[in-house]
C-alpha cells in the first residue's frame, strides 16, 4: 500500500459494478462518501456511520462490508458491488429484488440496499436458509418501517425460487 | 359506490414506489443534486446540559480555508425572532443557543465551507468559554421550589398549567366503593428513522425571500412558525420536499428550527447551504417523545365499573417548548377515558421544562404516555378487586350501540364495536391455549404472564385541539381554531392521462400507490395509469395547515380528497361524454379504460380521447362544464369544532379500536423477556390497502416492542446524555421482533369519504402497556416502569446486585450525577521508585509519553494543565485537562484531583498513585481512580468508556516504562496526566 499524505487526494483505482474506475479521494474519504458524492451512487445509503445500522452495506471483493466504516482509498485494487449492479437490467428486477417487492418487505427504503446487497451475498452461500438462521444473519440490518416480517418472509421466498430457478435451469 | 369502482381499492397491489427503491434509485433529499456553489455546514453543539456562554472564539475556525462563515447565537438574534410557540409561556425558542446552553446537543454554533469535512475541521478551532450551571433532568424534581430554574423569565419550570374537570368527579370518587391509583413514569424515545434529518435552504437577497428544501414532514401549520421567525411574509418562504423520504414517524416535524438556522446560513454566507444531520447530532439533539410522570386515580364501584378518573400529568418537553407542543399531552385530550364509558373526569395538566432535548411528535404522539397510564390501572383495579382483567376491560368498554359516542372529554368516537372486537380478539386470538400455556408454564416454575390493553386510536387531528392548552378566554381572544383541510388535484394532460398532486408528504407509507387505486377506481383506470407526484413545493401545491403526514390522516382525509377530486372529475367527464353518446349523465360508466353506455358498450369513447377534449374542443364542452382537466378537492371534516367553552374538544376525526393480547416469559436469571405470543385486534374503518395496512401494524409493532423493552432516550441525573449511538440506543433487530397475529374487524368510519381510519401508530399506543402488563402478571408486581431491560427485571427478580469482581474496586463517588467511571490496576517499570517519581513530576517526559497530548503546562510544583486529544469509539475531541497533586510523600504515593473540559465532555475525579520498589530493581506503580463523565463523552456508553480508560492508561505506562528505562529521566506527572487522560478518555 502506497504511503499516503493527510494532506493531499490520491488516486483511487478499483472496479466498481464491473467497469474500471479511478477518482480523487482524501485519505479521510469515508467509502460512503465517495460512491456517493463523488461517483454518484446514491443508492448506498448512511443511517449511522458507525457500522450499526447496515443501510450502508456493498461487497467488496465478493464480501459484504460497510462502506461507512471503510475509506475510499482502502478500496484501491478491489472490486466493489452496490445496489445500483444487482437488477439484471434497467426495468428488471431480480429474484430477490422481486420478493422483496411482493412481500412489501420496504416502506420507506432506505435500509433497502444494504438489506439486499447482505442477502444476495448470503443466499448465494446460503440456498436454503432456514429461518432462525436467516433471521440472526439479518440482525446486522435496521428497519425501522416494517417490523422484519415481510423482510424475512420474501428472503425465505427468493431463496426458493432461486433454487427452483437453479433445479430448471 | 359503483361494482368498478371497488375494483382496486382494497386490493394488495405492489406498490409503484418500490422499483426504484430496490434499484438504489431512490431520491431522498440527499442523494438530490445541489445548486453550484451550494456550501456544507457543520453544526457545534453544547457538550453540557446547561450553562451560561461566556464567549464563543470563533476567528480560528472563520479563517480556516475553505470556510466561508460561522454563524453564531448573535447571528440568530439579528437576523430571526424566536420560535412562536401555542402556549403563554414568556419563554424564548431559538434555533440556536443565545447566551445560555439549556441541553446537551443544543446548537450553539453553525460552520459554513466548501465541503462537510473542512466544515467539521473548523468545528474544532471554535473555543467555547462555558460556565456551567446547574442542571434539572427529573420532571417531578423540575417542580421543586429550589429546582434549577431553565428560563429566568419564567418564575418556576412550569411553562403551562391547565385543570379540567368534566361531569363531578368529587362527588363519583365520594360515592365510589373504591379509589384506586398509580404512579407511572414513560421514559423518553424516539422512533429514529433511518434517514437522518437534511436541509438545503438558500437565501435571495434582491426578493428577501427563502427557498428551503427539506425532510420536513408537515404539519404544515409550521410553514407559519418558519415565516414568522425568518421574519418574512408566507409568500417569501418556499417549502419543498424531496420526493422519497427515508422514514419520519413524526420525527421529521422536528427538523423544522435546522430550516430557520440554515436559512439565517444562506443568508449569512451568500450562497445556498446544505446540511445533512449524523446520526450521533440526531440521537443527541434532534427530537423525542415527551416523558411524562402521572398520577392517575379511579373511583370505582365493587364489581370493577369505573366511575370518575383523576388524570394528574407532568409532561416533560425539554429545554425549550417548541411548536407544537404541548401538543403530545392535548392530542389525547379527548381521549383520556380510553374506550371506556366514564361520565367524570378531572385533569390536572402541567407542563415542565428540564436540561433535556426539546420534544416533538413521535409515532403514537401522547398515545403511550396516556395508554400507558390508563391500561395500567384497570389491571391494577382487576387485581386489587381480584376479578379478572379482561373482565374488568369488558364492563366498562364504550356500549355497541352508543356510537357515535361523546365522551366526557368531548371527542366524538365515530364509529366501533369494541365488545365483538375484544370477542373476535379472544376467541381468534387463541386465548383459551394461551391461558393453559401459562398456567402449565407456572407448573414449571416459568415465569409466565399474560397482559391485555384496549385502546382508542385517535386519527386525523382537529388543528383546534392544542388551543385546549389555553383558557377559553385566551381562546376568544385569538380566535377559534378547528379543522383539518386535507388537499388533492388530480389534472388531466392534452394526451388525457392522469396525474395526482398531493400534499401528503409520504415517508414510506405507499401514498402514491394507495391513491392511483382510489383515482383509478373512479375513472375506470388502472393504478399504473395514473401518476401520483408526491414531493411538495409551498409554492406550487394546493395546501393549508393541516397538509402533511401526520395523525395518521392519509387514508381518512388525504384518500378522501383524492376521492372526492376524481369523482368531480368523473362527474364532469360524464356530462361531456353524455352529449357525445346522446345519453344522459347518469347512464354513463367508467370502466377498463372506456366511458360508455351503460348497458351499451358498443356507444363507448375511450378515456383518453374524452379526458383530453377540454384542451382540444374547449368549444365543444357542453355548457355547464368549464373544464375538466383539473380539480383540486378541499375536505375538512365539520365535527371537528374548536373546544368548547368548558374545554371540551373533539381531538380527533376517527376512532379505531385495538385490543391486545400478549403472552411472554421473563427469563429468571437474566431478565430477559421472550414474547411468545401476541395477537393484535385492529378496527380501522374500512380497509384500502390490506398489505400496508399490514406493514403499518408490523411496523409500529416493532417501534412499540422496542419502547417497551430497550429504547430509552436516557440522561444521568447530571443531564449527560446516555445514547448517542445505536450501540446505546437499542432499536429492535429481527432476532428480536416476532411476527405477531394480525386479526380485524371492520367498522367504517361514517365521518370519512372512503369509511377508512387512521391505522399508523395505534401499536405504539397499546403495545408498550400491553407488555408491561404481561410483565407485571409474570412476575407479580404493581411498580414497572419501561423500558423492561433485562438488567432492570433481573434486579426486581433477585433483588440483590452480586457483587463485582474484585478488580473494579468501587469506591462509590459521592451521589452519582456523570457517568461513573472507576477502575484500578498495576504497572511494572524497571527503573526504581525515584526515577519513576521524578519522571512522573517532569512536564516534558509527561508530554512525550501522555497519550494524545499536545502540551504540558506546569503551573505550580504541583499544578499542571495539559491539552490532549483523547477518542472514545466515534467521538474524537481535544480537552483542557488541570491536575493538582495533593498528599506527596516522595516517591511513595500522591494524590491527584484533576478536571478535564472539552467540547466533547467534562470530567472530574481522583485518583491515588503508589509507587513501590519491587525486588528487581523495578517499580510497581499501583493506581485507583474514580471519576464522573459528562457531556457527549458519556453518551457514547459505558463498555466504549471503561475499554477506551484502560487502553490510555496502559499506553502511558508503556511509553512511561520506555522513556524511564531508556533515559532515567524521570517525570512522575505523567500519572496525573494520564489520569487526566483517562478521565478524559472516558469521555
Amino acid at each position: 500500500m502506497p504511503r499516503l499524505s493527510a494532506t493531499s487526494r490520491h488516486a483511487v483505482s478499483f472496479v466498481l459494478n464491473g467497469r474500471s474506475t479511478t477518482a480523487d479521494a482524501e485519505p479521510r474519504m469515508l467509502l460512503t462518501d465517495f460512491l456517493r458524492h463523488v461517483l454518484g451512487l446514491t443508492g448506498t445509503h448512511v443511517g449511522c456511520e458507525h457500522g450499526v445500522c447496515g443501510a450502508c452495506t456493498i461487497h467488496i471483493d465478493g464480501q459484504p462490508a460497510r462502506a461507512c466504516l471503510t475509506l475510499a482509498v482502502q478500496v484501491d485494487g478491489a472490486s466493489v458491488r452496490t445496489i445500483e449492479d444487482l437488477a439484471p437490467e434497467p426495468g428488471r428486477l431480480s429474484v430477490l429484488q422481486a420478493a422483496f417487492r411482493r412481500h412489501h418487505a420496504l416502506q420507506c427504503g432506505f435500509c433497502t440496499p444494504g438489506m439486499l446487497m447482505s442477502l444476495d451475498a448470503y443466499l448465494a452461500a446460503n440456498p436454503e436458509p432456514d429461518e432462525a438462521e436467516l433471521r440472526k444473519y439479518l440482525s446486522g440490518h435496521l428497519c425501522r418501517c416494517t417490523g422484519y416480517v415481510p423482510i424475512v418472509a420474501a428472503a425465505l421466498d427468493a431463496a426458493k425460487r432461486l433454487r427452483e430457478d437453479t433445479a430448471n435451469a | 359506490m359503483s361494482v368498478q369502482s371497488q375494483a382496486w381499492t382494497g386490493r394488495s397491489i405492489e406498490r409503484v414506489e418500490d422499483a426504484a427503491l430496490l434499484t438504489g434509485l431512490g431520491r431522498y433529499i440527499d442523494d438530490l443534486g445541489v445548486p453550484s456553489g451550494t456550501l456544507h455546514a457543520a453544526i457545534l453543539r453544547s457538550p453540557h446540559p446547561h450553562a451560561k456562554i461566556e464567549a464563543v472564539r470563533a476567528a480560528a475556525a472563520a479563517a480556516l480555508p475553505g470556510v466561508a462563515a460561522v454563524i453564531t447565537g448573535d447571528d440568530i438574534v439579528r437576523l430571526t425572532t424566536s420560535l412562536p410557540v401555542g402556549v403563554r409561556a414568556s419563554i424564548k425558542c431559538w434555533p440556536m443557543a443565545v447566551d445560555r446552553v439549556r441541553y446537551v446537543g443544543e446548537p450553539v454554533a453553525v460552520v459554513v465551507a466548501v465541503d462537510r469535512y473542512v466544515a467539521e475541521d473548523a468545528l474544532d478551532l471554535i473555543e467555547v468559554g462555558y460556565r456551567l450551571l446547574a442542571a434539572i433532568v427529573d420532571p417531578r424534581a423540575a417542580l421543586e421550589p429550589e429546582a434549577p430554574r431553565l428560563h429566568e423569565s419564567l418564575d418556576s419550570n412550569i411553562a403551562s398549567e391547565r385543570c379540567f374537570r368534566y361531569g363531578d368527579p368529587e362527588a363519583a370518587f365520594a360515592k365510589a366503593a373504591h379509589r384506586i391509583g398509580i404512579d407511572v413514569h414513560y421514559p423518553r424515545n424516539s422512533c429514529t428513522p433511518l434517514e437522518t434529518y437534511g436541509v438545503v435552504a438558500s437565501y435571495s437577497p434582491g426578493e428577501d425571500a427563502y427557498d428551503i428544501l427539506s425532510g420536513f414532514q408537515g404539519p404544515f401549520s409550521i410553514h407559519s412558525v418558519i415565516a414568522r421567525a425568518l421574519k418574512v411574509p408566507g409568500n417569501r418562504l418556499r417549502l419543498r420536499t424531496p420526493p422519497d423520504s427515508g422514514g419520519s414517524f413524526g420525527i421529521k416535524q422536528g427538523v423544522f428550527p435546522y430550516l430557520v438556522l440554515m436559512g439565517v446560513a444562506s443568508r449569512v454566507a451568500g450562497r445556498p447551504v446544505k446540511w445533512v444531520e449524523d446520526r450521533l447530532e440526531h440521537l443527541t439533539g434532534s427530537v423525542s417523545a415527551t416523558n411524562r410522570a402521572t398520577r392517575i386515580e379511579a373511583a370505582v364501584d365493587a364489581d370493577g365499573r369505573v366511575r370518575a378518573l383523576a388524570w394528574d400529568q407532568i409532561e416533560d418537553v425539554g429545554a425549550h417548548i417548541r411548536a407544537p407542543e404541548p401538543a403530545t399531552l392535548y392530542r389525547m385530550h379527548g381521549n383520556l377515558t380510553g374506550a371506556y364509558d366514564v361520565r367524570h373526569v378531572a385533569v390536572r395538566n402541567r407542563v415542565v421544562v428540564t436540561n433535556k432535548t426539546p420534544t416533538g411528535l413521535n409515532r403514537g404522539f401522547g398515545g403511550p404516555q396516556v395508554y400507558y397510564a390508563l391500561e395500567r390501572l384497570m389491571q391494577r383495579i382487576a387485581l386489587e378487586l381480584k376479578l379478572d382483567p379482561l373482565e374488568v376491560i369488558r364492563r366498562n368498554l364504550v356500549p355497541s350501540k352508543a356510537f357515535p359516542y361523546r365522551t366526557a372529554t368531548g371527542a366524538l368516537l365515530d364509529s366501533g364495536n369494541y365488545q365483538q372486537a375484544l370477542e373476535v380478539a379472544a376467541r381468534d386470538g387463541g386465548l383459551a391455549e394461551l391461558r393453559a400455556r401459562r398456567d402449565a408454564a407456572r407448573r414449571e416454575g416459568k415465569l409466565y404472564g399474560i397482559g391485555f390493553a384496549a385502546v382508542v386510536e385517535p386519527s386525523v387531528s382537529n388543528m383546534g385541539y392544542i388551543t385546549t392548552a389555553l383558557t377559553p378566554e385566551e381562546r376568544a381572544k385569538a380566535g377559534p381554531k378547528n379543522g383539518a383541510q386535507a388537499t388533492a388535484t388530480i389534472s388531466i394532460d392534452p394526451l388525457g392521462t392522469v396525474s395526482a398532486h398531493i400534499a401528503s408528504v409520504p415517508q414510506g407509507q405507499g401514498h402514491r400507490t394507495v391513491l392511483a387505486q382510489v383515482i383509478a377506481d373512479q375513472l375506470g383506470l388502472k393504478p399504473a395509469d395514473i401518476f401520483v407526484v408526491a414531493e411538495m413545493d409551498t409554492a406550487r401545491d394546493a395546501w393549508s395547515i393541516a397538509s402533511g403526514n401526520y395523525s395518521s390522516r392519509f387514508a381518512a382525509a388525504v384518500c378522501g380528497a383524492a376521492h372526492i377530486a376524481a369523482a368531480r372529475l368523473r362527474a364532469k367527464l360524464a356530462r361531456i361524454a353524455a352529449a357525445q353518446l346522446n345519453v344522459s349523465a347518469e347512464e354513463i360508466e367508467f370502466a377498463g379504460g372506456k366511458v360508455q353506455a351503460r348497458g351499451n358498450p358498443d356507444n363507448a369513447l375511450a378515456f383518453a380521447r374524452l379526458a383530453a377534449t377540454s384542451h382540444w374542443a374547449p368549444g365543444a364542452l357542453p355548457s355547464d362544464v368549464d373544464q375538466a382537466f383539473r380539480e383540486t378537492a378541499f375536505w375538512t371534516p365539520p365535527e371537528l369544532t374548536a373546544p368548547t367553552e368548558s374545554d371540551e374538544v373533539n381531538s380527533s376525526l376517527c376512532h379505531g379500536f385495538i385490543f391486545d393480547i400478549c403472552g411472554l416469559e421473563v427469563d429468571r436469571v437474566t431478565g430477559a423477556v421472550r414474547i411468545d405470543k401476541y395477537v393484535t385486534m385492529h378496527d380501522c374503518g374500512r380497509v384500502l390497502h390490506p398489505g400496508m395496512v399490514a406493514g403499518q401494524i408490523t411496523g409500529g409493532f416493532a417501534h412499540a416492542l422496542g419502547a417497551a423493552l430497550y429504547e430509552e432516550y436516557a440522561y444521568a441525573p447530571d443531564g449527560s446524555f446516555l445514547a448517542g449511538t445505536f450501540a446505546d440506543y437499542l432499536v429492535p433487530t429481527c432476532m428480536e421482533v416476532p411476527a405477531p397475529l394480525i386479526l380485524h374487524i371492520e367498522t367504517p368510519s361514517p365521518f370519512t369519504p372512503l369509511g377508512a381510519k387512521g391505522v399508523g401508530e395505534g401499536n405504539c399506543m397499546s403495545t408498550p402497556v400491553c407488555v408491561a402488563n404481561a410483565v407485571a402478571d409474570a412476575l407479580g408486581i404493581a411498580d414497572i416502569d419501561l423500558p423492561l431491560t433485562p438488567a432492570k427485571l433481573a434486579a426486581t427478580l433477585q433483588r440483590v446486585e452480586p457483587p463485582p469482581p474484585p478488580r473494579a474496586v468501587a469506591a462509590a463517588l459521592p451521589a452519582g450525577k456523570g457517568r461513573a467511571l472507576h477502575g484500578a490496576g498495576e504497572a511494572r517499570v524497571a527503573a526504581a521508585p525515584e526515577a519513576v517519581w521524578s519522571a512522573l513530576l517532569d512536564t516534558r517526559v509527561l508530554a512525550s509519553i501522555i497519550p494524545g497530548c499536545h502540551d504540558v503546562e506546569q503551573v505550580s510544583a504541583t499544578h499542571f494543565r495539559a491539552d490532549v486529544t483523547l477518542g472514545v469509539g466515534p467521538v474524537k475531541g481535544r480537552y483542557r485537562a488541570e491536575v493538582k497533586l495533593e498528599d506527596l510523600v516522595p516517591p511513595q504515593s500522591a494524590t491527584l484531583i484533576g478536571s478535564a473540559v472539552g467540547a466533547l465532555g467534562s470530567a472530574v475525579g481522583k485518583g491515588s498513585v503508589r509507587l513501590s520498589g519491587d525486588d528487581v530493581g523495578g517499580t510497581v506503580i499501583s493506581y485507583e481512580y474514580d471519576a464522573e463523565i459528562g457531556g457527549k463523552a458519556a453518551a457514547v456508553g459505558g463498555r466504549l468508556l471503561d475499554g477506551a480508560a484502560r487502553i490510555v492508561i496502559r499506553q502511558f505506562f508503556e511509553a512511561l516504562a520506555r522513556r524511564v528505562a531508556g533515559t532515567a529521566a524521570p517525570a512522575w506527572r505523567l500519572w496525573l496526566d494520564r489520569l487526566l487522560a483517562r478521565f478524559r478518555g472516558r469521555p
